[in-house]
């Protein structure tokens, strides 16, 4: 192998080249030193007062610590004078005891392409700027530029007066199939029909390409595709993804977004929704179920934790989100400390914090919580559904008149006999030491005459059920929880049938009990009962037999037979109840308690270590909100976040959906605009489309649509290996961008070209099929496995689907989606074995492959015209000459390899068992050929 | 090298370099992309000669008890049912369990004894991992904060109790890259059943997940059901003929399609799907044990038959690290033992002690044990103090979360054998000699594997991230070979 040094020193040289260059033109504090000093230096010299070295502050220029302020007899920066300048010597130094960073600080010493910005920065006076991100945006002037065609548009100005300072030129418009496909599924997420396609073709009027960029915004499928982005972004989630993971339901926030989108809620009101929505005076339905957005974090069920630290977390989590999500700021980190490269206080921290840590509700769910709410919400059932509800509450009412209007004797046995510790044998007990985590025992007891009275108790590790001569005696739940029955009336002289199953961790233990005459007898389970056989010892079903034995009065106060009937049904009625509950919308929402809770400054971060009051307040360093007599509001905050002078809110948001549809953000770090973050490629295009978008009235359609029909959006994205290699994440836009899709468009895609897909809008997630065992790998409780449904809710599209946060669905995963736990707002693209193994073997995606196939034989005997359709349906081109050639030789390779294997070609159409065996291999053999197209580039790549 | 320039290298290398000179043929390492520029020298290790080049990290969810199975309190039986003493206790925090609760201690019911030549105190549980003693180096004077399994657990695995950080097999992926050209670099093997049948914890996929490192260095689980890799198998009806047919046409028009587009990615693609294919055979070979002979089977005991089992688990990991898999992770739950601790206790010993033994002599006997680190770890602790304890009937006691001390141990990979480090006070409640934080035994694993943990960095939200943290972490020293 060749060695990659080479090619690594080719990079660095690259990277110092680079800044070489960027040497060239004069120092820009912000782009070129701030970064370095951020990363280098902040950390001892920077805003920290706590681990501040020196009394010296290199991230401003004046005041006692400033960089450029005179010490006794030296200075650590003087302007113009490299030679006078402490800090020049000391990045150069070669001794180890001066030279900086210190070695020991676990940061590296400058490069020489690092030593030479500064070196320009001092000769040139080092002048400091203020933090770019925390200047409110600012017009400025059109630039001039050569390319008039560019000149129309605002974007196409930038771009282009970037383009000629480098010296380079974009991309011609792209064609018209490559256009419709990318914009459909930017706009979205999914692919254009053959007749749109076919339309947007035909469309010959100079408005077709507008017309067709607003018949896409007007869509409900593009709500569906931006609320997919947001749901990353604010961590929404299907459960409370900590300890058991229980359920949580955030399918009406889920839908809220939808319908935002779709009916272009402004986006300042969209932000006042979810930070404040439950504090509008007479808040209308959205606002409150918008304010669920509060409510998204992690949670944890009630059990070991303790709840005011839990009650922490949850407000961390609160305040890192409300940070990601509107300002872009990694704010948590000062949650310790003071932040080490942003100027956030810790104070600015717990005054934010204030803000978030009134939550009116639980710091912790109940365990398995109902309908995975927890309080507070909002109930919306319809009148129809509050009717249902009461006519179960009725029926259950009648039921539990029945039992009470029994008489004691008649509801309850006698106590009778005591049980006898030692524990007998008898039973022979086949099919045991199963393996799986399902097992069934069977086993006969013959009985010389029927017993005057029988008595039966049992449990499992899990779950258990016994069944006697037929009739089922109901599920044993948990260990802790028994099932005791008399039992007297199902047993019957001769042999008995008893029937045991047991599901999860499948131990089990089983007494029964009975008398004939004066004669007790008792039998247990044995050592075979339980499903995981340790070899020389059953102890795992020993100690459950024991534990039965030792309570000698369980047999005392049983219910009669017919008690336990009337039990059966109340608790029958109960789980059809629970179950219509659960179909019914809700929304979990945002409150606040009165009087406040205090919020303290907390030492170290450490919930159990408060420190002084703080009152609800923003970071000192943004624009402070408008002065008020009392506490601010949460309203307050929201208010002060879209309010024409903020910094961030609006470059925040247009960064990510410029990241949506160039794939890589203006800013590229779209979660970090602080110090840290990255300079943005273009600052004055960031500041137009931010300042546009504020005057729009935060108009995310108009912003969309001025976006896409720029020519900077519509350029080609066919370029030289060199332009590829120069600018890999098209920084420039000198080309239209190219990367593989997400995870979702890839599934949606396949469901919607094999026309499987489902498009019904709305409603609770839905679980598509998954292999088996995930859920079980990481769950506590047996009864947490995964249950895929079976009807066409598996077609549904992605964003639908049910995502547990401990294990997400893989088919998502795999392919870089988040996992929900906490917020992500850009996802990163990999390129792994993992993801070619989904796309080649996934059962759903290969069974649409076979779907789409026999699609298109039925529509056309045709080869060409068949493979044609094909290719154009899942790529949406048609196949150049060659390529329908190559296709229709390796169709008749497919052809020719399933026709010589009948095996083979069976067991991939078992569903067509009754056809001809020559149509089995045309089905296998146009599958393949579906399913090869499906892993095409083409098909997975936005270009 | 400065970390600062490797790490923009490693991006560079995934997207275009490494892949162009590789793309055309199968046969080399740098498909998986992740290849370390360091690994190609003589000598591995980052940022110096790494005495060990794979991990073996066995990972006990939910917590055993050390005072059961490590850390021998003879003073305690005299004790026993009286109460802690405050000056033990400080009022420290404990869980909601046991809040407001009387603190009683509880002697274990277990007899211990020296072990090997060391001299190795173990307990009568671990009689397999007992004939081990000289090889193992127990710290028990390890300690953490958390004091509840999700995030005590997140935080051995990840560094840091909130989730979203990289996880310990993802970040020696990220920094030492691939020893081997057609497995991944790390795997999880996750018990499918255990003996422990009270409050049996949760695992999460973050628990080997990559946080902020590129999502090529996620941990994979192998499955015990199914695939052992997700999707490895092809679809019923696509042999291995349709297969190479298949990509041989969607390679030939991806490459058709590069020299119109210019796109190097989608030679990385290529590659990754020629990667899959040859995992369609490299993995299945793997966890066939056919080939395994009887000798080697009885030394994991009787459940190595068993799919799923902890047994299997062990002896998969051994053909890992044959097969240079850098990272391999064995969860193994069922340790929260609340209530009735001996009885469980014993079937968790019974499920683990045989197959480690086994582990570390097959290691020793093929020359790997030299540069394989074996660590052996819980989340934290239990208590001294007993938790629904019945004073009548010595098989029925419990204990609570302990995460100011508990013992974990290392074998192999540069570490001195038959070596006790640190010590807890004569109640187990407290460190009062060489305190380990986890985070000082992250530090310590990378140092074998040859990385300075603070200069493996990752720039994200706008710090340096590390699997140490921002809190000063130490190598520990005296326990290095």
């Amino acid at each position: 192998m060749k060695t990659p040094f080479l090619n690594y020193l080719a990079v660095i040289v690259c990277l110092i080249v680079t800044q070489i260059l960027a040497a060239a033109d004069s120092i820009n504090f912000n782009r070129d030193i701030r970064p370095i000093l951020s990363d280098k230096c902040f950390h001892c010299h920077g805003p920290d007062e706590g681990d501040r070295e020196k009394d010296l502050r290199l991230d401003i220029p004046d005041g006692k610590f400033g960089a450029l302020t005179p010490r006794d007899d030296y200075s650590i920066i003087t302007p113009g004078e490299l030679e006078e300048s402490e800090l020049w010597f000391r990045i150069v130094s070669e001794y180890e005891d001066e030279v900086m960073p210190p070695s020991k600080s676990r940061k590296t010493a400058l490069n020489e392409g690092e030593v030479a910005l500064f070196k320009k920065w001092i000769e040139e006076g080092a002048e400091y700027q203020d933090f770019w991100a925390f200047i409110p945006p600012e017009k400025s002037a059109p630039a001039s530029i050569i390319d008039s065609d560019w000149n129309g548009n605002s974007i196409d100005n930038r771009v282009m007066a970037q383009l000629e300072s480098k010296g380079l030129l974009p991309k011609s418009e792209a064609d018209k199939r490559t256009l419709i496909r990318r914009l459909t599924f930017d706009l979205t997420g999914l692919p254009p029909t053959f007749e749109e396609i076919e339309a947007f073709i035909g469309d010959k009027s100079p408005a077709a390409y507008e017309n067709l960029v607003d018949r896409l915004l007007g869509k409900e499928a593009y709500g569906e595709h931006m609320a997919r982005y947001w749901a990353d972004l604010v961590r929404l989630g299907d459960t409370n993804g900590m300890h058991k993971d229980f359920h949580r339901d955030f399918s009406t926030y889920r839908d809220w977004i939808i319908r935002s989108f779709n009916e272009n809620l402004p986006f300042d009101d969209f932000i006042r929704y979810q930070v404040a929505g439950d504090l509008y005076e007479d808040p209308i339905l959205d606002q409150l179920v918008a304010s669920g957005f509060n409510r998204l974090h992690m949670i944890i069920d009630k059990g070991t934790a303790l709840p005011e630290e839990s009650l922490h977390k949850n407000v961390l989590d609160r305040v890192e989100a409300f940070g990601t999500a509107f300002l872009g700021l990694t704010v948590q980190c000062a949650q310790c400390h003071d932040h080490k490269y942003d100027p956030i206080t810790q104070k600015d921290f717990y005054q934010l914090y204030a803000f978030f840590n009134n939550f009116g509700g639980g710091a912790e769910t109940v365990r398995r919580p109902v309908r995975g709410l927890q309080p507070p919400f909002i109930n919306l059932a319809t009148p129809k559904q509050n009717q249902q509800l009461a006519s179960f509450e009725a029926a259950k009412q009648r039921l539990d008149l029945e039992l009470e209007s029994m008489d004691r004797r008649q509801r309850l046995t006698e106590k009778w006999g005591d049980f006898d510790n030692k524990v007998s044998v008898p039973w022979i007990w086949n099919d045991a030491k199963a393996e799986s985590k399902s097992v069934e025992f069977r086993a006969t007891l013959s009985l010389e005459a029927v017993p005057d009275v029988a008595m039966v108790r049992y449990v499992g590790a899990s779950r258990a059920e016994v069944e006697i001569n037929g009739e089922a005696l109901g599920e044993a739940r948990s260990e802790n929880k028994s099932i005791v029955a008399e039992v007297t009336n199902l047993l019957k002289a001769g042999k008995n049938e008893i029937i045991a199953k047991a599901t999860g961790q499948a131990g089990f233990a089983f007494i029964l009990e009975y008398r004939i005459g004066s004669e007790t007898f008792n039998f247990v389970s044995d050592s075979q009962w339980q499903a995981k056989s340790r070899g020389e010892s059953d102890w795992g079903t020993v100690r459950m037999v024991q534990e039965l034995a030792k309570k000698n009065d369980w047999m005392t106060n049983v219910r009669t037979r017919e008690a336990h009937d009337i039990l059966n049904r109340i608790e029958a009625s109960e789980k059809n109840s629970v179950v219509f509950l659960e179909s019914i919308p809700a929304a979990m929402i945002m409150s606040e308690m009165d009087p406040p809770r205090q919020a303290t400054l907390l030492v170290g971060g450490a919930y159990d270590a408060p420190d002084d009051a703080v009152e609800r307040n923003t970071p000192s360093f943004l624009p402070p909100m408008d002065a008020k007599e009392g506490m601010y509001s949460r309203m307050d905050l929201a208010e002060w976040l879209v309010a024409p002078n903020h910094p961030l809110t609006a470059r925040v948001t247009i960064n990510r959906f410029w990241q949506q549809l160039f794939g890589v953000g203006i800013v590229k770090t779209s979660e970090d605009f602080g110090a840290q973050g990255e300079w943005p490629s273009n600052p004055q295009l960031l500041d137009d489309l931010a300042l546009g978008f504020m005057e729009s009235g935060w108009d995310v359609k108009h912003l969309i649509r001025g976006i896409v029909i720029s020519n900077t959006y519509r350029q080609s994205s066919d370029a030289l290996r060199e332009e590829f290699e120069e600018d890999p994440e098209n920084r420039m836009l000198a080309r239209g961008s190219r990367y593989r899709m997400d995870a979702e468009m890839i599934r949606d895609q396949v469901l919607a070209v094999s026309g499987q897909l489902n498009t019904a809008m709305y409603g609770k997630s839905v679980k598509p099929p998954q292999p088996p065992g995930l859920w079980e790998m990481v769950s506590m409780d047996a009864p947490f496995t995964y249950v895929a449904d079976e009807d066409d809710k598996i077609f549904r599209r992605s964003l639908y689907t049910y995502w547990r946060r401990g294990m997400p669905p893989p088919q998502m995963t795999i392919m870089n989606a988040p996992s929900r736990e906490f917020c992500v707002a850009r996802r990163e693209r990999t390129n792994t074995p993992l993801q070619a193994l989904l796309l080649m073997n996934e059962e759903e995606y290969f069974k649409a492959a076979k779907t789409m196939a026999k699609a298109i034989l039925d529509e056309t005997q045709d080869t060409a015209m068949g493979l044609s359709l094909a290719y154009e349906k899942i790529t949406s081109h048609k196949p150049e000459p060659k390529r329908l050639e190559l296709m229709e030789s390796v169709l008749g390779d497919f052809s020719e390899l399933y026709s010589n294997d009948q095996d083979l070609t069976e067991s991939l159409t078992p569903e067509l068992g009754a056809e001809r065996f020559d149509r089995r291999v045309e089905v296998a053999a146009w599958t393949m050929m579906t399913h090869s197209l499906l892993n095409l580039e083409l098909a997975k790549v936005r270009r | 090298m400065s970390m600062k320039s490797f790490q923009p290298f490693c991006d560079a290398l995934n997207r275009r370099q490494f892949i162009k000179q590789a793309s055309i043929g199968l046969g080399t390492a740098a498909l998986t992309g992740s290849m370390s520029p360091l690994i190609a020298s003589a000598q591995p290790g980052l940022h110096f000669p790494a005495k060990a080049k794979r991990v073996i990290f066995l990972f006990m969810a939910g917590a055993p008890s050390q005072l059961d199975l490590f850390d021998y309190k003879p003073g305690l039986e005299k004790l026993h049912g009286q109460a802690l003493p405050k000056s033990i206790s400080q009022g420290q925090r404990v869980t909601t369990m046991t809040r407001g609760k009387k603190q009683e201690i509880c002697s274990s019911i277990f007899k211990f004894a020296p072990q090997g030549q060391s001299g190795l105190v173990m307990s009568e549980l671990l009689p397999n991992l007992s004939k081990h003693a000289d090889d193992i180096c127990m710290i028990k004077s390890t300690h953490t904060e958390a004091i509840n399994h999700d995030p005590a657990k997140t935080f051995f695995c990840t560094g840091s109790e909130m989730p979203g950080k990289a996880s310990m097999g993802s970040w020696l992926s990220y920094g030492l890259g691939s020893m081997n050209k057609d497995l991944p670099d790390f795997v999880v093997l996750s018990s499918a059943f255990w003996s422990g049948k009270v409050n049996v914890q949760a695992l999460y996929s973050r628990l080997w997940g990559t946080g902020y490192l590129p999502g090529r260095h996620q941990g994979i689980a192998f499955q015990s059901v199914g695939d052992p890799v997700l999707f490895l198998s092809n679809p019923k009806g696509v042999d291995r003929k349709a297969r190479h047919k298949m990509m041989d046409f969607v390679a030939k028009v991806n490459a058709e399609q590069e020299t119109i587009t210019g796109d190097p990615e989608i030679s990385t693609s290529i590659a990754q799907q020629e990667m899959a294919f040859r995992m369609q055979t490299s993995v299945p070979e793997l966890t066939d044990l056919k080939q395994e002979s009887q000798a080697t089977l009885d030394m994991y005991g009787p459940d190595v038959g068993k799919t799923g089992s902890f047994a299997r688990n062990c002896l998969l990991a051994r053909r890992m690290a044959e097969r240079d898999v850098r990272f391999i992770q064995l969860f193994h739950r069922g340790w929260d033992h609340h209530t009735r601790l001996p009885a469980n206790l014993r079937g968790q010993a019974r499920d683990v002690d045989q197959p480690i033994s086994g582990l570390l002599t097959d290691l020793k006997q093929r020359g790997l044990l030299d540069d394989t680190l074996v660590v052996f770890a819980g989340e934290f602790g239990r208590t001294t103090y007993a938790q629904n304890m019945d004073l009548s009937d010595r098989e029925n006691y419990g204990r609570d979360h302990h995460p100011r001390c508990f013992t974990t141990w290392m074998a192999g990979g540069g570490i001195k054998g038959g070596m006790s480090y640190g010590q807890t006070d004569d109640f187990c409640y407290n460190v009062v000699q060489d305190p380990v934080h986890v985070r000082d035994l992250h530090a310590t694993m990378f140092h074998q594997l040859g990385i300075d943990h603070n200069k493996l960095i990752f720039p994200y939200q706008g710090l340096d991230q590390r699997l140490t943290g921002v809190e000063k972490a130490t190598v520990v020293r005296d326990i290095l070979a």
